[in-house]
């Protein structure tokens, strides 16, 4: 019978070949991830090895590079600059994602009740996630300029700050505020918008069998609503801390690293010593260091992911 | 009863109040932005004045020095032209692959599942130094199309893992039913999951389109001269010369520069709101 079909089979054109051929799982699977992974490969893959191999070179824009070890990652730990950045990044990091995560959730508390312009409210909450970071920045950067600061001028106006204010971005701890400001203001709707789907699927039933046995409102909130909510704060927490440990844009147009590296991020100043300096290699050794937190981060997700999908 | 309505309707207005610190916090900077635009140099740079309000007639010079005196269109164009393909191409990619990781069995198909996953976790600022390279060696240096080569491998996880979930939602019934009355898999594919799927395309295209419009470090490093920059790296670095800041023509650059991602939004935002959990959840 066999033997049988595949005479069949060959006699067939071969249109209606490619045709059979295309319907077998084992052949159609592969050959639709091939163009996703030959992307892949070739530009995540390859370049994550190559930067591997400059980490551990002297490698300088426009010159043959050798294996030089790990001088490049002992140069850096030797440089007040790098030393400065690695602290910073923990700093930023951390407050940042501490402060999104608690208005986050207060936000999605308020989200979650019942409002007359929901749609409305919904979509201003969420338009500083949706535009253009380095744009928006630029609008930050003039609020916080150090003349004509609108921050200082209402600040002032308040009577919360004395004249003229904090020079926001020329002294070290306000300008790591303002980064952080910036960061929480940009990232903020994703925790509040992730947050208040989880809020949307806690069951009612846990609320009013609560109420029936007297839990008031922030009893209910400790006992029912943090406990249920926290499979989606990890997950937002844990993609938040990568994007934010990795974050770019809002340092470079805002200060640029300064005032003398304060605000650095491993992003910008692997940019600084790689490319506007051109020691690669020593700016490949920075960028690796966001690695070991995309791994942490690609671990605990892959725990939860796992359990849900695969 | 009436105590009662009342007791809820001081709730919700309180609801309301407690909202607005968050509002006004989303708000402010592009009131802000918006505002500065359109201000008279005069205003704008007078230490007394209101910086809340426009107390002098409004202004549309920054506008047109903008538009006239700067190749503010053609940083436009490339965005758009950067943006549309790589979006075209990564939906594409997208598409095929999600289908075969959600209802395809073949060989390693897990373990391919779990390499897109660890890619869209990927953060640009790790690879743009050696990608710059591999971008050179391309022969793309300081071209439009380095860009279009690149975004997709930010684009495609993300694509691959929004349509997944969507495909997998897709009752694997219907397409049998299309098997079994002869349709070959990609005939099943084209006629019956994706127009199921439409609103996990529209939600991905969305996404795709708004995340290579926002992209800036890749822009930054792979293309410099005025001809082949994108709207954000071109207003950001080349309206500013030296020290001297433009802040009007600045502030109309980012508003100008947000339009197309504004006018999405507008028209999208339900989408918005389901990808974002979609993203991160599924």
């Amino acid at each position: 019978m066999a033997v049988g079909n595949i005479a069949v089979t060959a006699r067939l054109p071969l249109r209606v070949r490619v045709r059979e051929l295309l319907d077998r799982e084992q052949v159609l699977g592969p050959l639709f991830v091939t163009p996703a992974l030959f992307l892949l490969v070739l530009l995540v893959a390859y370049p994550f090895c190559m930067a591997l191999y400059f980490a551990v070179s002297n490698a300088f824009i426009g010159r043959p590079s050798h294996f030089v070890g790990l001088r490049n990652f002992v140069n850096l730990w030797q440089s007040d600059a790098f030393r400065q950045t690695f602290q910073n990044a923990f700093v930023f990091t951390g407050s940042a994602v501490a402060l999104k995560l608690v208005l986050g959730i207060s936000l999605a508390v308020l989200l979650n009740q019942q409002l007359w312009f929901k749609r409305a409210i919904r979509g201003a909450i969420l338009l500083p996630w949706v535009i253009p970071t380095a744009l928006s920045t630029l609008g930050w950067w003039w609020m916080f300029n150090s003349l004509y600061s609108v921050v200082n001028w209402t600040g002032i106006a308040l009577g919360i700050m004395d004249p003229p204010g904090p020079n926001w971005l020329g002294q070290k701890y306000y300008a790591m505020t303002a980064v952080v400001t910036v960061n929480v203001w940009r990232g903020l709707p994703f925790f509040a918008i992730t947050i208040l789907a989880g809020l949307v699927s806690i069951p009612r039933e846990l609320y009013e069998a609560a109420e029936a046995d007297g839990a008031g409102p922030v009893a209910r909130f400790w006992l029912i609503t943090l406990p249920m909510l926290k499979p989606v704060l990890a997950i937002v927490v844990l993609f938040s801390t990568i994007f934010t440990f990795s974050d770019f844009n809002i340092v470079y147009v805002l200060t640029n690293g300064g005032p003398i590296n304060s605000t650095h991020l491993f992003a910008t100043l692997a940019r600084q010593v790689g490319l506007e300096t051109g020691r690669i290699g020593e700016g490949a050794a920075i960028s690796l260091y966001l690695f070991p937190a995309l791994m942490f981060v690609v671990w605990a997700q892959l725990s939860f992911v796992r359990r849900q999908v695969y | 009863m009436a105590s009662m309505a009342r007791r809820r309707l001081a709730g919700k207005i309180a609801t309301h109040l407690a909202l607005v610190p968050f509002l006004v916090f989303a708000l402010f900077p592009f009131y802000h932005m918006a505002l500065t635009s359109l201000k008279q140099d005069r205003e704008l740079y007078d230490r007394h004045a209101v910086p809340l309000l426009i107390r002098q007639a409004p202004t549309l010079e920054h506008y047109a020095k903008l538009l006239w005196d700067t190749p503010f269109f053609t940083w436009m164009k490339n965005s758009l032209l950067v943006t549309l393909l790589s979006t075209t191409l990564s939906l594409v990619i997208g598409t095929v692959a999600a289908y075969a990781l959600a209802r395809l069995k073949f060989f390693a198909v897990g373990s391919f599942g779990t390499a897109i996953f660890v890619t869209y976790l990927v953060p640009t600022s790790l690879l743009f130094l050696p990608l710059a390279q591999v971008v050179n060696w391309l022969g793309l240096a300081d071209s439009k199309w380095a860009l279009v080569v690149t975004y997709p491998t930010f684009l495609v996880p993300f694509c691959t893992w929004l349509l997944m979930g969507y495909f997998r939602t897709v009752p694997k019934e219907v397409e049998e039913c299309a098997l079994v009355d002869g349709a070959t898999r990609i005939q099943a594919l084209l006629r019956i999951v994706l127009p199921i799927a439409v609103p996990g395309l529209v939600c991905a295209a969305l996404f795709a389109f708004t995340l290579s419009w926002n992209e800036f470090i890749y822009a930054l490093t792979f293309t410099s001269s005025s001809e082949e920059i994108t709207a954000s790296v071109g207003i950001t670095s080349e309206l500013i010369r030296g020290d001297i800041y433009f802040w009007g023509s600045l502030m109309a650059g980012a508003v100008l520069g947000s339009v197309p991602i504004v006018i999405l939004y507008v028209f999208f935002l339900d989408y918005y709101v389901s990808g974002l959990t979609a993203g991160a959840l599924k």
